[in-house]
Formats: structure tokens, C-alpha cells, sequence
């Protein structure tokens, strides 16, 4: 026994497998929609079951900005992805610039509303229960934010000392992918807290 | 048989000496900063054989206290605590990790791999998984805080609410309990990733997702189905923290909150969760019932199929856990009518592994005798689901020890029993050597008779009405002579285990040496040397059927020409 038996069908196959990564990725994501999905269950089920005000349609607005802000980071991230393929690392490093920005922009736009509803309303965390279940529900996905940022900062850290060139893309390709993830969380959560919840 | 070589088993250079092993210390070390899949999933193994002697002692200690009506070894608090514990050890620290150590160790060796897709991650998860389980148990020591004596958790391994509120449960217990079970479900979470990654990216040459072993597809669908099934208990106990430290108000009844919401979030978690245990179980049989039959696994694809339906269908019958909490009949006709439906593709594969037995040359060694015992006892332990599925017949039995019993018959029965034979048959592979078999089948039998002394009977206490969770009872319930009997019947178990850590240890040194392929077995485990060097193959193998193995020593009759 010394040889593998020749003539075995398809010894010369193609074989390609996903990244690794990418797969990798993609399985965290469906393991947080689960997370995220409790949370919005248990937004919903307790909608409108506060005993004691305030309620959200006395003190939320729709944070019109913030989610602008927030929806075109995907696209801005999106441009700096196709960049650093393509080997624009100039391009690629003021995408990125961009994104960072809007995504501060968006936290910024959080931190001023639960400023207003904490100091001027008076609602916090342990008030009622739609305190309880927005301010975990809208923290949660800010803190899925707060991990996107630090990852896209540390990523243009590295591109403005010249570290970044198009053998990252995959990776950076992950991390957008993360980002696009966060993105599609706050479209869920926009619509069941400030549409449907208000 | 086994003196067959590989041309795969070959190390990279033959003339090298083995490093010298260096101090105690600087061995020690190797293990503790170590990413190989292959320690890792020892150390998985080891430190859940350790806690499965721990839940083990609670367990019989919890049988002790029932052994008489009104016997005082045990009070009511400490009780309470031992079943908390019992249940959190047994499900967190020796079920999952058990299974996610065989897939460690196994699941890279099967598909042709170096190691497993995220090395670090694996380290990590790991050790996330070990300080859980740390945690869990400093709660003994630090439970209640500085406010008196430590204590342990004791609301119940589901932890209903209110009962797990601050009001109700003072002190740090319920806290400990939280965060160990957060802490090592991102431990689990980071293993499930691991093993998803690996088996898409990084199957060798040729391994096809129809030629992969069966142990390694289940395992793909159970981490498929941890990343969807532990993430709403670590929300669940996210919420539960934020109430308890935070004033929040998930759970508190006082201010509108709901505790059905609690019982529901646990049991999305909590159902799916006996199938995460005993998928794995499922795969180890899939494993060792051809190889000690000498016949390829029969209906492979039928297999596959059921595993994933099995999956897709434990996701919607939650509930079923909560007939008596006053569901309408629509929710209680839909919840029998799904549990039922897991039946189907259950009993495929009880009828595929019958069918492999059929006809084969069948050789009865120690884990072959587990996987045979397995088959019988979940069958019943399948039954008595049927059963309780029915939501009248689940009223009356609800929360009697007719449903310990029959959740003991999966999670002893089956999955203990497998992760026995998994033990037995691949040892040699990770060590070198043969565990003892005269032990074994000690070992089997006696565990086997401790078994059904214990859990058989423990269906008629059910029946005649002996509710859970009680720490005593009165003696003119007719319960006395069953329970003395039950109690028995754990003790059997204990020598049992005991036979089997002697065995476990004492092999390791004295073991028959069992060479790359002591079993004769066909998957690509057994093409490397036993221990199998760190880098696992010399050249990474190119596979052509779903048995490679076969192929190598039957060049004349290969697989590939009968598989499409």
C-alpha cells in the first residue's frame, strides 16, 4: 500500500472553498439576530404595558438625522471597499474617513436624545417598562455601533501609516460586512421603536 | 488489519528526535498558551469528565436525601441548590462541553484539515468556557456577597421568574448563575463559529459536502443550531442583570412586567437545546455503529436530511415545556402537533442505524455495546415524548418526576451512553492507547443496570403523582419502596463511573498500544499516527468517496465506484 489507486474520477478538480472569514463572520451575525431578535420581542410584547409614564409618543422624535447619517455609512463604506480592491488607498482611506464620521455622527444624535429624555423627561432606565426595554434595546444596537467604530478607526489608523493596500481587502471586506449588519439592525429597530412603538 | 501504512501517516522528517518534554512547569505552559485543536479539545474533555464526577456526587447526594421520607441529610436550602447545580453543571459544563471537545478534536482530523478555521478563537472560547464554569462554582464561596455564608444558586436550572428578582433572591447566587452561563455562552457562541468556518473552509481536496463523515455534518448542524439556540439565554440573562442591578423592570410583576415572557425566552433557548446535546450524540453513533459492523452507514443522505429537519422543527416546539401555564388550544394543538413531528425524522434514523446493524459482522466491544444500549433507551426515552407531547397527558404528568424520568432517559440514556462509547473509541487515537476492555464492559454493564434501576422505576413515581423539586415527603404516599429503589439504582451508577475514571486514568499508561487504526475504521482520523503530530497530516489528503480509508485498503473495490 503505497500509492493512492490511480484513475479515480475527478483527480484533477477544481477546489474552491469560501473564506473563511467571510463564513466566519456570517455565522456571528446570525448568532446576534438572535440576541437582537429577543430584544425586539420584548420591546413589542411590552409596548404600551407601562403602568407609569412617560410614554414614547410624549417623549420620543424621530431621529430623522441620526438614521440618515447612519444608512449613508453603508454606503460610504461600501465606495471604500471597492477602493481598497482596486488598490485607490487615497480613495479608500477618505471613504473610510467618511463612514467614521457619519457613524460618530449617529452615536452623537443618540447621546443628545437620551440627554433630552433622561435630564428633561425623566425617563430612565428603571422608570417604567418601555424605559427598561428602549433603553436596552436602542443601547444594545449603540453598542454594536461603539464595536464598529473602534474596529473602522483602528482599520484607518493602520491605512494613514501606509499598512492597508488591496491583500487586506478580504479582511476589510469583513468588517463591512459587520457594519452593513449594524446598519440593517437599526432599519429593524427605527421601525419597531419610532414608527410602530410611537 | 491495522498494519496497514498510510502513505498520509508519514512525519515530516523521520530522523528527528522528539523534543525533550521540559519541566513540569514548561509543560504546563504548553498547555495553557496552546491553539492546537487537538489539546484544546482534550483539555474540553478532561475538564468536563471533571465536572461530570462533580454534578455525578450531587446527584447521588440529592438520591441520599429522597432515599427515606423525612430524611434530614440534606435541608431544603441546600436542596434547592444541589438540583440548581446538578442541572446547570450537567447541561453547561459537561454536555456541551463534551461534544464541542469530540468535535475539536475530530472534526479537523475527518475533513483533512491542519487545524480548526480560527485557532485563537478556539483557544479562546476555551477559556471562556473553563472560567464559566469557575464562576458558576465560586458562587459556593462568594454566593451571598458579604452579607453572610456562601451559597450556591438555587432557583432551578430555568430560573423562572420572579423568583430570580432581587426581592426574591438576595445576595449574589442568582447573579453568579447569569453571568457563568453569559460568560461560557460566548465560549459556546465562539465554538460554533469555529466549527461552521472549518467545515465550509477548510474541508480538503475532493471532500465534498456529501462525502463528509457523518459525525462532522451533525456537528455542522448542531453549531448551526447553537448560533440561533444559546444567544436568546445569554439576551434572557442580559435583561435578567439589567433587572437586577439596573431597576429594570423585564421580569417584575410588580410593574407590569411578565414572568410567562421569562419561561418563554428560556425555553427557545432551553428546547433546542436537548437537540444541540444529542445531535452530537447522534453523530458518535453515526460513527461507531458501521465501524463495528463492518458495513457503510446505511441511507447516508436519508441521514443528513433527517439532522437538518431535526434541526428546522426543534426551533417550534418550545412550548411544549409550558402546557400548564394556560396556553389557548390553538397554541396547545400546535405545540403537540410539532413535537410530534420531530418523531419523523428521529425515528429515520433509528430505522437507518436498525438497518445498518441488519446483516452485519457485528463485534461487541465496549463502545458498540454503549451505541447499542443507546439505540434501545432513546427509543423509549422518544416514547415517552410522544407522550408528554400530548398536552392532557402533559397536564396531568407536568413537572412529576414522569418528566425527569423521561428527560433523564434522553440526556443519560442517549447522550451519556454515546459520549461513553465516543470516550472509548476514540482514546486511542488521542492517547496511544486502548482503554482496558474487561473494564469497559464492567463499566457498560453496571452502568447499564444502574441505569434502568434508576430511571425505569422513576416513571412510576411520576405516575403516581411524586412532583419535582421537593426535598421531602411524607411516608404514606406509597412513594418509599420506589424511591429506596431509585436511589439504589444511582448508587450502581456511581461505582460504575468510578470503574470507568479508574479505566480512564490508568490506561494511560498501562493501555494496550493501540497503533494508527486499532479499530479498522474508514474515516481520516485513523490515517494519521496515534497521537497524531501537531500539524495533524504530512500532505493534506485528497478524498474521492466517503469512506477514504476503504479506499486505501481496498484499491481493488473502492467506494468512488458506487457513490455518484
Amino acid at each position: 500500500m503505497s500509492s493512492v489507486p490511480i484513475n479515480h474520477p475527478g483527480s484533477a478538480i477544481e477546489w474552491q472553498l469560501p473564506s473563511k472569514r467571510r463564513v466566519g463572520m456570517s455565522a456571528l451575525i446570525a448568532g446576534e439576530s438572535a440576541i437582537f431578535t429577543i430584544f425586539v420581542v420584548a420591546y413589542v410584547f411590552y409596548m404600551g404595558k407601562s403602568l407609569t409614564g412617560p410614554t414614547p409618543q410624549q417623549v420620543l422624535e424621530i431621529p430623522i438625522v441620526g438614521t440618515i447619517c447612519l444608512l449613508l455609512s453603508s454606503l460610504t463604506i461600501w465606495r471604500a471597499e471597492k477602493a481598497i480592491e482596486e488598490e485607490r488607498v487615497a480613495s479608500f482611506t477618505l471613504w473610510l474617513a467618511a463612514t467614521i464620521a457619519l457613524a460618530a455622527a449617529f452615536l452623537t444624535n443618540t447621546a443628545l436624545e437620551w440627554k433630552k429624555l433622561i435630564y428633561q423627561d425623566g425617563l430612565t432606565i428603571s422608570t417604567n417598562l418601555f424605559g427598561t426595554t428602549f433603553y436596552s434595546l436602542v443601547g444594545l444596537h449603540a453598542t454594536h455601533v461603539v464595536v464598529g467604530l473602534f474596529l473602522l478607526t483602528a482599520t484607518l489608523v493602520f491605512s494613514l501609516f501606509g499598512w492597508v493596500d488591496s491583500r487586506q481587502s478580504e479582511r476589510f471586506g469583513v468588517i463591512a460586512l459587520y457594519w452593513h449588519f449594524v446598519d440593517g439592525v437599526w432599519i429593524v429597530v427605527f421601525t419597531v421603536v419610532y414608527l410602530i412603538g410611537r | 488489519m491495522s498494519d496497514y501504512s498510510f502513505p498520509v501517516s508519514v512525519t515530516i522528517e523521520p530522523t528527528a528526535t522528539e523534543p525533550a518534554l521540559g519541566t513540569f512547569l514548561e509543560r504546563l505552559h504548553g498547555w495553557v498558551v496552546t491553539v492546537d485543536h487537538k489539546r484544546l479539545g482534550i483539555l474540553y474533555i478532561l475538564y468536563s469528565t471533571f465536572f461530570l464526577l462533580v454534578a455525578g456526587a450531587e446527584a447521588l447526594l440529592i438520591r441520599l436525601q429522597l432515599a427515606y421520607p423525612l430524611n434530614h441529610v440534606l435541608s431544603a436550602q441546600v436542596y434547592n441548590r444541589f438540583f440548581t447545580m446538578h442541572g446547570t453543571t450537567m447541561v453547561f459544563l459537561v454536555g456541551m462541553p463534551f461534544l464541542f471537545g469530540f468535535a475539536n478534536y475530530i472534526v479537523p482530523l475527518q475533513i483533512g484539515a491542519r487545524d480548526m478555521a480560527f485557532p485563537r478563537l478556539n483557544a479562546f472560547s476555551f477559556w471562556l468556557t473553563a472560567f464559566g464554569g469557575l464562576l458558576l462554582y465560586y458562587s459556593f464561596l462568594g454566593g451571598a456577597g458579604l452579607f453572610g455564608v456562601g451559597n450556591a444558586p438555587d432557583v432551578g436550572w430555568f430560573a423562572y421568574a420572579p423568583l430570580t428578582e432581587r426581592s426574591f433572591s438576595p445576595g449574589h447566587a442568582t447573579d453568579y448563575w447569569a453571568l457563568a452561563l453569559i460568560v461560557s455562552g460566548f465560549g459556546t457562541l465562539g465554538t460554533a463559529i469555529n466549527i461552521i468556518a472549518t467545515v465550509i473552509s477548510m474541508r480538503c481536496k475532493g471532500m465534498t459536502l456529501m462525502r463528509m463523515p457523518l459525525f462532522t455534518w451533525l456537528l455542522f448542524v448542531v453549531s448551526m443550531l447553537t448560533l440561533v439556540t444559546i444567544t436568546p439565554l445569554t439576551a434572557a440573562q442580559f435583561m435578567l442583570l439589567i433587572d437586577r442591578y439596573l431597576g429594570g423592570h423585564f421580569f417584575d410583576t410588580q410593574a407590569g412586567g411578565s414572568s410567562l415572557i421569562w419561561i418563554h425566552f428560556f425555553w427557545i433557548f432551553g428546547h433546542p437545546e436537548v437537540y444541540v446535546l444529542v445531535l452530537p450524540a447522534f453523530a458518535i453513533a453515526n460513527e461507531i455503529i458501521p465501524v463495528f459492523c463492518r458495513k457503510a452507514i446505511f441511507g447516508y443522505p436519508a441521514m443528513v436530511a433527517a439532522s437538518v429537519a431535526i434541526m428546522f422543527v426543534s426551533l417550534g416546539v418550545w412550548a411544549h415545556h409550558m402546557f400548564t401555564v394556560g396556553m389557548t388550544s390553538a397554541s396547545n394543538a400546535f405545540f403537540t402537533l410539532s413535537t410530534m413531528l420531530v418523531g419523523v425524522p428521529t425515528g429515520i434514523k433509528i430505522f437507518n442505524w436498525i438497518a445498518t446493524l441488519w446483516g452485519g459482522r457485528i463485534r461487541f466491544t465496549t463502545p458498540m455495546l454503549f451505541c447499542i444500549g443507546f439505540l434501545f433507551q432513546f427509543l423509549i426515552a422518544g416514547l415517552t415524548g410522544i407522550m408528554l407531547s400530548v398536552s392532557p397527558w402533559d397536564w396531568q404528568l407536568h413537572n412529576s418526576y414522569f418528566v425527569i424520568a423521561h428527560f433523564h432517559y434522553v440526556l443519560v440514556g442517549a447522550i451519556v451512553f454515546c459520549i461513553f462509547a465516543a470516550i472509548y473509541y476514540w482514546y486511542p487515537k488521542a492517547t496511544g492507547r486502548l482503554m482496558d476492555e474487561t473494564l469497559g464492559k464492567w463499566h457498560f454493564w453496571l452502568f447499564l443496570i444502574g441505569f434502568h434501576v434508576t430511571f425505569d422505576t422513576m416513571h412510576l413515581l411520576g405516575l403516581l403523582g411524586m412532583p419535582r423539586s421537593i426535598y421531602t415527603y411524607q411516608p404514606d404516599r406509597g412513594w418509599n419502596f420506589i424511591n429506596l429503589v431509585v436511589s439504589f439504582g444511582g448508587l450502581i451508577q456511581g461505582i460504575a463511573v468510578l470503574i470507568f475514571a479508574y479505566n480512564f486514568i490508568l490506561s494511560y499508561w498501562r493501555g494496550k498500544v493501540a497503533g494508527d487504526d486499532p479499530w479498522d475504521a474508514w474515516t481520516l482520523e485513523w490515517a494519521t499516527s496515534s497521537p497524531p503530530p501537531v500539524y495533524n497530516f504530512e500532505e493534506l489528503p485528497e478524498v474521492h468517496s466517503r469512506r477514504p480509508l476503504w479506499d486505501l485498503k481496498h484499491p481493488d473495490d473502492p467506494d468512488w465506484e458506487y457513490e455518484s
